[in-house]
């Protein structure tokens, strides 16, 4: 008989990377098809492009630099489809290679690659194109609007929800509209519906846990409550909550792995930090939409969050508190 | 139900397949091979020699500094003192002896009548002399955990919670011999006095459940506490938690938090040492796992090879690993001649091991911290054993680490933390003698 011999524990669980990461593109996939449905066929033509874009450069960096990692593990095209869910559909397809060829170069590979990236690959590769790019992403297509499928179109622009409510003004589509997603925005992020039923699945997979898109919400729902404008609070919070960006940066940018903490109390500091940031952009800043800033922002403080919140070790009297080094 | 110990896991529990088949007593081998160390401390002296003759129950190594005597389990012929494969992968000192079939006993000095009178000095020098120790896996000598506690425990736990998946030999014990269980820890409440006697158990177990609270009725000052079933519940500090919601300080023993907890077989061992004169010579063993045929629970003679119980209990089909223990915290043999032992709870048979990528990758998920049952932060272990940063293996709290494995189990990069804890481990320690 040949035995092996090998250390405790000899079972573990079944979840790998891959499926983790298999995990959050199902989760996507309502908001996907809810862009394709609002949107149309132009939707398809600018994920496949961010998606293609992100593991080409994946594979070919990896390749080169023989680092750790493969694209078998789909973190790559994680990256690109929260890339393109997170861009208008209008987006030149130029706009959409640059951003995600960002994401994976320079904000994923260049910090380290897998797991050790400080800053949200996706998010740094809009920020990026926001900044050279500005008119590209400002411009929402009214949804169901006939669009082609080449490079540039041109578009009836609508102000957003947003836009209305930098005004500030509520927005003139209803509600239900807003919750739906018939309005105006980036491709993915205007179904709240959509994101919720992915937001569940991720929750009940246990890839995600309610830390971090409870504290996001609760402290924007709070605060939008807190010092709403128009006559009823309530109803701003609503739109607060329903327009731009805030829900899928929540329950997806928000809780990438890697750039956020792991510590419990942590994640709901870093939670509430991305709350309170998104709305202090949003009442101050220059674009409509200040969640992606903000959880860029909070990234940043990741790890100092981590120290500052070890949980207190069994049998030790005192919590963790800095620890320093 | 209560379960307040923090993090943990809930691994398939595999434990149908022996749980609900009686337990079997196994006829003694023709020869059994006794290790002279089965315990935590030092190795026994031999007191026979090749060609001595031995009765059942007969000592045959003790020791003087931290351990526990050895008894010959079968009477017979000594055929040699020799070093023997040992489950801890070297070869050590053993006693073979030849059994003649015929059970000699030793003179029974059955105290059965004169128990109750007995003083704690006494009872616990009985325990000594009848080599009990822990009976779950760990193997610390009970006489010592005894005298630890006097005068500084309130709470006695007999843990029966088994956590561990496939493991079912504690739920058969109580199944079949809740008495036993009672019994001895009636004499230790007798030692101790404690204010309060707890049997722990897992809300899995349901007929071992029924059993020892039936029996229970019968004893003053036992209390049966049923726990939501959950990895690691079984370990010492993780129990103390759940049952009395205190924690045992730092690099401390239960006793500082007024608690000492026994397993449930080694109550049994006490009650049969106390009330039958009857040292310990034999043990329940769940022989299981998905490449065993005949998987059950078995009662062993100590001394008895793996590969003889494994026969008893049909035989093997594609078995890559043999584990002594469970499949969280047991250990591979690489040789089937090894032998069962006082602490072997559990021969574990499987198929397929785990497959570890070549360049594990953390993707700082957080699993292994919501997991980690002593609230570490193995993600950071890991980078600081990696960086061999003594400093930081410090800062968070290496020495506090169980072992346990939940850590591992839980990560999807399948990085092999507890390996490389324990690597970690013997470096602090090292540092830790060089200051010293």
């Amino acid at each position: 008989m040949k035995l092996k011999t090998e250390c405790s524990p000899h079972i573990r669980a079944n979840d790998n990377t891959a499926r983790i990461m298999l995990d959050v593109i199902i989760a996507l996939i309502p908001a996907l098809v809810a862009g394709i449905v609002i949107f149309g066929a132009r939707v398809p033509m600018v994920v496949a492009t961010s998606v293609a874009a992100s593991v080409m450069s994946e594979w070919v960096l990896l390749k080169l630099t023989k680092r750790p990692g493969s694209i078998g593990d789909f973190t790559a095209v994680v990256t690109g489809l929260l890339l393109a869910l997170a861009l208008p559909v209008s987006v030149p397809y130029h706009v959409v290679a640059i951003g995600a060829v960002f994401s994976i170069a320079i904000a994923k590979l260049l910090c380290g690659g897998i797991g050790k990236n400080a800053f949200n690959p996706a998010l740094s590769g809009r920020a990026f194109v926001m900044l050279l790019f500005p008119d590209a992403l400002v411009r929402y297509a009214v949804p169901c609007a006939v669009m082609g499928l080449g490079n540039t179109v041109d578009i009836v622009s609508s102000a957003t929800s947003l836009h209305h409510m930098q005004i500030p003004a509520l927005p003139s589509v209803t509600l239900l509209d807003c919750f739906l997603g018939s309005m105006g925005g980036c491709i993915g992020e205007v179904s709240t519906l959509a994101l919720l039923i992915g937001g569940v699945y991720l929750l009940v997979r246990r890839v995600i846990n309610i830390r971090i898109p409870a504290g996001y919400l609760g402290s924007v729902a709070l605060l939008t409550l807190i010092y709403g404008k128009g006559e009823s609070p309530l109803l701003w919070m609503a739109y607060s909550l329903l327009s731009g960006g805030v829900v899928m940066a929540a329950l997806f940018m928000a809780t990438d792995y890697a750039s956020s903490p792991v510590t419990p109390a942590g994640q709901w500091i870093y939670g509430i930090g991305c709350g309170v940031l998104t709305v202090v952009f949003r009442y101050n800043g220059l674009f409509p939409e200040g969640a992606t800033y903000a959880i860029l922002i909070m990234n940043a403080a990741s790890r100092l969050i981590d120290r500052l919140t070890v949980p207190r070790v069994y049998g030790h009297s005192r919590g963790g508190g800095i620890k320093c080094g | 139900m209560n379960n307040s110990f923090g993090g943990g896991i809930r691994p398939p529990e595999h434990k149908h397949i022996t749980a609900d088949k009686p337990a079997v007593t196994i006829k003694a081998p023709e020869k059994v091979v006794i290790p002279l160390i089965q315990h935590i401390g030092e190795i026994c002296t031999p007191l026979v020699k090749a060609g001595d003759r031995v009765l059942l129950g007969q000592k045959i190594g003790d020791v003087n500094g931290l351990g526990a005597p050895i008894h010959a389990s079968v009477s017979g012929i000594v055929k040699a003192v020799e070093e023997r494969p040992h489950q801890n992968g070297s070869d050590v000192l053993s006693v073979v002896i030849e059994n003649d079939m015929l059970d000699m006993p030793q003179k029974k000095q059955g105290i059965s009548d004169r128990a109750r009178n007995l003083t704690a000095d006494e009872l616990i020098r009985i325990v000594r002399e009848a080599g009990i120790v822990g009976m779950g896996g760990a193997a610390f000598p009970t006489d010592k955990k005894l005298i630890s506690g006097l005068g500084a425990v309130d709470t006695v736990i007999a843990n029966a919670c088994e956590c561990e998946p496939y493991v079912t030999c504690d739920d058969a014990l109580l199944r079949s011999f809740p008495e036993q269980v009672t019994g001895g820890l009636g004499t230790v409440a007798r030692i101790l006095s404690p204010k309060r006697i707890v049997i722990a158990i897992e809300d899995n177990k349901p007929q071992a459940i029924d059993a020892i609270k039936l029996q229970a009725k019968n004893c003053k000052g036992i209390e049966v506490v049923v726990l939501n079933s959950r990895y690691p519940q079984g370990a010492e500090k993780q129990l103390i938690k759940a049952v009395t919601g205190r924690e045992v300080p730092s690099g401390k023993l239960p006793k500082d938090a007024g608690c000492l907890v026994l397993n449930a077989a080694t109550c049994a061992a006490i009650y049969k040492a106390v009330h039958n004169g009857e040292p310990v010579i034999d043990r329940m063993v769940s022989v299981t796992g998905d490449a065993i045929k005949a998987p059950a629970n078995y009662i062993v003679r100590i001394g008895t090879s793996f590969q003889h119980l494994i026969e008893c209990a049909g035989g093997v089909i594609d078995a890559s690993l043999i584990i002594a223990g469970g499949p969280m915290m047991g250990v591979t043999v690489s040789d089937v001649n090894v032998s069962v032992m006082k602490g072997t709870n559990s021969v574990l048979c499987l198929k397929s091991t785990p497959e570890i990528p070549e360049n594990p990758i953390c993707i700082r998920c957080g699993r292994c911290v919501e997991a980690c049952p002593v609230n570490l932060m193995p993600l950071m272990l890991n980078r600081a054993v990696l960086e061999n940063s003594v400093r930081q293996m410090r800062t968070y709290n290496l020495m506090d680490c169980i072992g346990c494995g939940c850590c591992v189990y839980v990560c999807p990069g399948k990085i092999p933390l507890v390996q490389r804890f324990r690597r970690g481990k013997s470096v602090l320690k090292e540092k830790a003698d060089s200051e010293a």
